[in-house]
């Protein structure tokens, strides 16, 4: 294979972010037509950024790029579609009031003038071959994520693209889904295409690829042929040292357990009144972790956010057991209370969102300012003490192995990792007797990501109801004592972690009645 | 009643500087920019329309013996290229410096208004007259020519044939943006810039250059607008502060036409309707009554904007990134 000609040569490929960041460093990298390569490192090891640089959204700062043997400057993303490059990003590049094919005629300049019947039946030429299902005139808005992604792939094929790079295209795929992406991949690679495929699921990158290169901190560490590797040995290599790949799934002593939040016929609707959770019921007990499993959108953040007071409810009830063991029971109802007045009734209540800097964080304030987030309303003076907090984003910092320049550095620039460890580390510090996250380990690399599973598992050690919203269903397979699953709005059954399997919960995320408790 | 044969005409004379100006803003705001400079374009339009007309007048001995096309030419030619560089200065601040467009457009708006009423004053000082106006009768003599058939088709002619040539010009525009946005391929790119730059960009898109045209175009017309007020309108007659608030309600056009020009043509008309009612309801003497009504054309803005929020279909809402300002390699 090595005496083939690359259809992509990148030498000594640097790229640095104003403010020092070196995001890239003489990274050396060939891709060979007609195989799949898995770009596999952790977060911030550069990976987006050396595509983009292939795709002309950035441009580096040294080294070389070759095309099919010819040396190229690939200065603007214009430039990369004429050389067949072709990008599918992270956050889907579609225009979401246009028609599917709206956007994929989008900036392409046909002799044949602009005719978007004509070009419509070609979409449909392109989707046959590859077996794709594409509503030509069908917006955006109304599509599903993996319809979205469809449209994107199509886009790049009518485009010409003989090099397709997709940046974490699973991220938001049912396995289902995720297995009928690779079957095209796999088809296209067939076809003669060179497929470049960004991730950091192991299993993935074993299943798909044909070669994996790793990058670490941005230099290029090596590269495997993927049948002669393991899950162990590239993750040693993208972390640069021995890592264990076991999720833990320590057993909380019995007279722990007790109930701590009951959901009752809970249902709510959105603005404009589509029904997000209908008749949702459950039990979450102390010194558990309690998985919510679903495709994104299936009333996860409704559900956290009616717990939470955030969220109007049309009826149910949320009821949170401070005794079970007195008589009689002591209960707090939760739903129609706001933050405040959860707090006030001696309610500890974390909430790790998921949207960190809308919800959790102010982005353009410092750590310190925002651990004052949680703790502002202590004592009777009019002025607010900035020393507790200020020892407790060290305390963070220091124990988290948060990467940051000082306490006092807003946290919008710091990683997607770091800024989610300073968002745990306040809502643990709080010492919570329920603990909510939503996809807590999203965008996060290995390390980051076994950390946070770690400090879940403690905080379930110390009793605590712990309800974990999580997409990667190995994840929650492994960590979670019960897995819920969300269907549409409706809880289409409750399975125990130790038992179940993937298969069973992936066919439950996607029709109701699956399984039972 | 009203007698339509007169109000009708005056209702449409009245909302031609509105199309003009909010045509011109439709296409600025799809590019992704909202441009709040209009108002203060629209006075410079008009105001380098009267200097332009101004000299050439003052350079002939008998100002009734010019030359027609040049009559015309001057003042559009110096409308147009000072619009132009109100757009250019708006463009180089925000798409190139990514200034705050708000605080932008606000400031051109307070200079351009300013621009206007210096150099009106400047020009009435020269004049020496003793009335605080610049009148160019004959310039507007040249602009108010309708067709010659118009005055004898009666009703019929008075309505749809008795305006001047910038009437017919900014329905033109109106309706030839309707088609370019709606049915081309640069209409449809200039709308993905707007909607979402970053995906116009990985398209291979210019953004840049994409919203420098469609702001400057956008500026060129809506200073038109100001044009027609002095020329057509106020029969050649500038007087300081007299275009008033017009081009804030072509702004609230925008909103009130869902971003559609062809649908701007019959709502500039009902507001500039609106804004002359008053004189032709009889309201007698009482001059309070009068009043309220002048509040007509901003009372139906704010119950338009109430209206507008409301909705929630997601093509009548504004440009996605209506106002933000792109960077590709923003992280």
């Amino acid at each position: 294979m090595a005496d083939r000609l690359p259809a992509v040569r990148m030498r000594g490929i640097t790229k640095e972010f104003a403010g020092k960041v070196v995001a890239n460093k003489n990274v050396d990298l060939d891709i060979y037509r007609g195989e799949i390569l898995a770009l596999l490192g952790e977060n911030g090891s550069g990976k987006t950024t050396l595509m983009n640089m292939l795709s002309g959204i950035y441009y580096p700062d040294a080294g070389t790029i070759e095309i099919n043997g010819k040396h190229r400057v690939i200065s603007s993303p214009k430039e990369a579609i004429d050389l067949g490059i072709g990008m599918i990003h992270q956050h889907f590049k579609l225009v979401n009031v246009f028609t599917a094919a709206e956007n994929i005629v989008l900036g392409m300049n046909e002799p044949s003038g602009f005719d978007l019947k004509a070009a419509s039946e070609r979409i449909r030429q392109v989707c046959d071959t590859y077996g794709f299902d594409v509503d030509p005139n069908q917006k955006i808005y109304d599509m599903s994520v993996s319809q979205k992604q469809t449209v994107e792939i199509v886009k790049q094929l009518y485009r010409g693209a003989e090099i397709l790079i997709l940046d974490e295209p699973t991220a938001v795929l049912t396995p289902q889904e995720t297995d009928k992406l690779f079957a095209v991949l796999r088809n296209m690679r067939d076809d003669g295409k060179t497929v470049v495929i960004i991730t950091h699921k192991l299993h993935e990158v074993l299943d798909i690829s044909d070669r994996v290169a790793v990058l670490r901190k941005g230099e290029y560490v090596g590269e495997m042929i993927t049948t002669e590797t393991t899950a162990q040995e590239m993750t040693n290599m993208m972390v640069g040292h021995q890592v264990s790949l076991n999720i833990e799934r320590p057993d909380v002593e019995m007279d722990y357990r007790m109930e701590r939040i009951r959901v009752k016929n809970l249902t709510v609707r959105n603005n404009e009144g589509v029904v997000k959770l209908d008749d949702v019921s459950f039990t979450a007990y102390t010194g558990e972790i309690l998985g919510i499993a679903g495709i994104s959108g299936s009333g996860q953040k409704e559900l956290l956010e009616a717990i939470a007071g955030l969220q109007p409810v049309e009826s149910g009830s949320v009821e949170y057991v401070v005794d079970a063991n007195s008589t009689p029971e002591e209960v707090e109802q939760l739903i129609g209370m706001d933050p405040i007045k959860i707090a006030q009734m001696g309610v500890v209540l974390s909430f790790v969102p998921e949207d960190r800097l809308g919800m959790g964080l102010v982005g353009s304030m410092d750590l310190t300012d925002n651990m004052m987030l949680r703790s502002f309303r202590d004592g009777m003076s009019p002025f607010t003490d900035r020393k507790a907090p200020k020892h407790l984003a060290e305390l963070v910092v220091d124990e988290l192995e948060v990467n940051t320049p000082s306490v006092s550095t807003p946290v919008r620039r710091l990683s997607g990792g770091n800024v989610q460890k300073v968002l745990v580390g306040r809502e643990i510090a709080a010492a919570p007797t329920v603990l909510l996250s939503a996809y807590a380990v999203r965008g996060l690399d290995v390390n980051s990501s076994y950390l946070i599973y770690d400090l879940l598992n403690r905080q379930k050690g110390n009793g605590v109801a712990v309800i974990y919203v999580g997409e990667d269903l190995d994840v929650l397979l492994e960590l979670c004592d019960r897995i819920l699953v969300l269907c549409g709005g409706k809880v289409s059954g409750i399975v125990d972690g130790r038992t179940t399997n993937k298969n069973e919960v992936g066919l439950m995320m996607t029709k109701l009645g699956g399984g039972e408790e | 009643m009203i007698d339509l044969v007169a109000f009708i005409p005056r209702a449409v004379a009245q909302s031609i500087p509105l199309l003009f100006g909010s045509t011109g803003e439709i296409i600025t705001e799809k590019s992704g920019n909202l441009n709040l400079g209009i108002p203060g374009v629209m006075y410079v339009g008009g105001i380098c329309g009267v200097i332009g007309s101004f000299l050439y007048e003052s350079s002939l001995a008998d100002p009734s013996q010019m030359n027609k096309f040049l009559a015309v030419l001057i003042p559009v030619a110096c409308c147009l290229i000072g619009s132009l560089l109100m757009g250019l200065l708006y463009c180089f601040l925000t798409v190139n410096l990514r200034a705050n467009q708000n605080v932008t457009g606000l400031a051109m708006t307070t200079f351009g208004v300013g621009f206007g009423n210096f150099f009106g004053g400047s020009l009435i000082k020269l004049t020496g007259a003793n009335i605080p106006t610049i009148s160019l009768g004959a310039t507007s003599k040249v602009f108010r020519t309708t067709l010659p058939f118009a005055g004898s088709m009666g009703a019929f002619g008075k309505i749809f044939f008795s305006y001047g040539f910038l009437a017919y010009v900014a329905i033109a525009i109106a309706l030839a943006s309707s088609y370019v946005l709606n049915r081309t391929r640069v209409g449809l790119q200039l709308r993905a810039v707007g909607e979402d730059p970053a995906t116009a960009d990985a398209a291979g898109i210019n953004i840049t250059r994409y919203k420098y045209v469609a702001t400057c175009l956008g500026c060129m017309i809506a200073g038109l607008g100001g044009l027609y007020y002095v020329m057509d309108y106020a029969n050649g007659i500038w007087s300081n502060d007299a275009f008033g608030d017009r081009g804030w309600l072509a702004i609230a056009l925008v909103i009130f036409t869902i971003w559609r020009p062809s649908v701007a043509i019959p709502a500039s008309i009902l507001f500039g309707g609106l804004y002359i009612l008053y004189l032709f309801i009889p309201t007698g003497e009482n001059l309070a009554i009068k009043e309220l009504y002048k509040m007509l054309p901003y009372v139906v803005t704010i119950i338009v904007l109430v209206f507008s929020s409301l909705r929630n279909k997601r093509e009548n809402q504004p440009p996605e990134s209506l106002g933000l300002p792109y960077f590709r390699e923003d992280r």
